[in-house]
């Protein structure tokens, strides 16, 4: 299928997908819980051009998401523009982190690069934590409008911007895969210095992949204030961002971005599902004991438990 | 004034300084001799932690002995973990992503599992020496920082004995610079590798200890802790123990001296700040051989 195609198809299926949810579910729980969700497919997509595609591994999933979150939280305080341009200002920072996140790359691989990206979150943790304007650690009520553009309730006007968000996110993530760009990722992540070597531009190409995830984090961190209407930096920063964003695409599959959308709905709906019956914390547990498993267990995710045997089937 | 509060932040620095130490010796060993990324090594220190804590609600017993009788478990529950490690990624060559991906998820359901044992309060352990000071001139030192630097001195320089003069000690050395070699002489390198991590392990039960008598723990501060093991192994050089031992006291004193002029609020920022700077600027560390 052609790029340009999938997009058109992306967009129509975010469409379908609103109107079937505004006419059958009633319960605006639903809604909250699939702005979570629709939130996890976009970190764990943002995550995966990164460390999916050139196998750089992000730590600090919180950190870009936050840097969004806060960056709404300013401006908000200053003037309070509409959603879909604080999505824009989140993306633009966090991308601009991401590009420094970039340059990282330059010295650092492997665990280095991983532990360096935890440095950076909690870095910009501390400085959040000490800034007085955006609350400091005693965090800050965001008071949304009381009613929303296009369609009056608040909650359903934040579930279509992350939903088209998703699907931005998606088909961002099957066109960087399927172009030259993509290519170029894989062979970085195959063997750096090969490709580096057959003159495939790696710092260009790296420097491309961590902005555009920096930036899709950041992106789906913008519209978090007006969803929980109190933000401290405990909650914003909260590693279990980090954690689902890793273990999404690696329980769903890393090589396409089927991975981790699987993976972040699976994980995301089991997760509202203990939240609900049976405690949050035991729900982060199971994030924790599934993310072992499936390392340990199907290092190929979902996709690879499903390929191997279609690859039988075809050779037969 | 000025003077006195500088010099009390450096000593108090240097303390702490020694206790950092005893935290990053393990991930010493696991990381920098075995390249092995263990991100869950502070989880196991604040397990360990509430395991001398357990000990000492129960029965009474005093933290240092409870780190010596909780150990062998700690040393046990190592060499199940390589086990996994070994068996599922570095035997398939997929440690990198894969191994760290696991060591995370690992982190996360130690502290997720004493969250829900043990709630999200500060525990302490009660011993004769916590509510002591040491007065000497104007410096003021608190038994409850001195005790464990002492112990974590007593600690590393055992661990250097143990690497430098026993056949596993060297064993363990020698793989950490070549284990092809190693194989050569007929030695299996990921035996040697079991008993080093089992023994990084083990540290972490006696820091956990430590920890516990230097401050009220709970389950989540072992995050505070990741960026300070890796900023002080990276520093030290890689393994390399008196080279990490300055990296500590360096690290210590850098924190003590932004707790006390700018507020303790700032401090995480020190320790993952210096780590940072250290991967841009000096990957090799202070005392590096690179």
């Amino acid at each position: 299928m052609k790029n340009s195609a999938f997009c058109l198809l992306t967009a129509a299926a975010v469409i379908v997908i609103f109107a079937v949810a505004m006419l059958t579910l009633a319960n605006d729980y639903f809604f909250f819980a699939g702005y979570v969700v629709l939130q996890y497919i976009v970190l764990a997509t943002a995550w995966n051009v990164l460390g999916g595609y050139t196998g750089y591994i992000n730590f600090g999933t919180a950190g870009f998401f936050a840097i969004g979150a806060y960056s709404s939280v300013v401006l908000h305080k200053l003037w309070g523009p509409p959603i879909p341009l604080l999505i824009v200002v989140g993306g633009v920072l966090s991308g601009l982190v991401g590009l420094g996140m970039g340059v990282l790359t330059l010295r650092l691989r492997g665990v280095f690069f991983a532990i360096g990206t935890l440095a950076l979150a909690i870095v910009v943790q501390t400085f959040v934590t000490n800034w007085d304007f955006v609350g400091g650690s005693r965090g800050v009520y965001i008071i949304r409008p009381a009613t929303a553009p296009l369609l009056g309730n608040y909650i359903h006007y934040l579930f279509l911007v992350m939903l088209a968000l998703a699907g931005f996110a998606i088909a961002l993530a099957r066109c960087v895969e399927h172009s030259t760009l993509g290519f170029g990722l894989a062979a970085v992540r195959d063997d750096e210095q090969a490709a580096e070597a057959a003159g495939v531009p790696t710092l260009k190409l790296k420097l491309i992949s961590t902005t555009l995830s920096g930036a899709l984090m950041g992106m789906a961190g913008a519209p978090l204030p007006y969803y929980v209407t109190y933000l401290d930096p405990t909650s914003g920063f909260n590693l279990a961002y980090a954690v689902n964003s890793i273990a999404m695409p690696l329980i769903g599959g890393m090589t396409s971005w089927v991975g981790p959308l699987l993976g972040a709905i699976f994980l995301g709906t089991i997760q509202q599902a203990a939240t609900v019956t049976i405690s949050s914390s035991l729900n982060l547990l199971l994030v924790g004991v599934l993310l072992v498993l499936f390392v340990v267990v199907a290092p190929n995710g979902l996709i690879g438990l499903w390929r191997p045997r279609r690859r039988a089937r075809e050779g037969s | 004034m000025f003077t006195e509060l500088l010099l009390n932040a450096i000593v108090s620095g240097i303390v702490l300084g020694g206790f950092y130490a005893a935290v990053s010796v393990g991930l010493a060993i696991s990381f920098g001799m075995l390249d092995i990324g263990n991100l869950a090594h502070p989880a196991f220190v604040i397990l360990g932690a509430f395991c001398v804590y357990v000990l000492n609600q129960r029965w009474g017993i005093d933290p240092l002995i409870g780190a010596i009788l909780i150990t062998p478990f700690f040393f046990v529950l190592g060499a199940g973990l390589y086990g996994i490690y070994h068996y599922s990624f570095e035997r398939r060559g997929e440690e990198g992503l894969r191994g760290l991906a696991f060591f995370f998820g690992i982190l996360f359901i130690t502290e997720v599992a004493l969250i829900l044992g043990f709630g999200v309060d500060y525990r302490f352990v009660q011993a004769s020496y916590i509510d002591a000071t040491l007065h000497i001139g104007f410096v003021d030192l608190a038994w409850r920082t001195l005790v464990p630097c002492i112990a974590a001195f007593a600690m590393i320089g055992a661990l250097q004995l143990f690497m430098s003069r026993t056949y596993i000690g060297r064993a363990i050395l020698a793989v950490s610079q070549d284990s092809l070699a190693l194989r050569l002489m007929s030695i299996n390198p990921s035996r040697v590798k079991l008993i080093a991590f089992s023994l990084s392990l083990a540290t972490a039960a006696i820091a956990g200890a430590l920890l516990i008598i230097i401050q009220p723990v709970e389950p989540s501060i072992g995050r505070d802790y990741i960026g300070r093991v890796f900023a002080i192994v990276v520093l030290g050089g890689m393994g390399s123990f008196p080279g990490m031992l300055c990296a500590a006291i360096l690290l210590g004193v850098a924190e003590s001296l932004t707790a006390t002029f700018y507020g303790p609020s700032w401090a995480p920022a020190v320790s993952f700040g210096i780590l940072l700077l250290t991967l841009a600027l000096r990957p090799a560390g202070i005392l590096g051989r690179a």
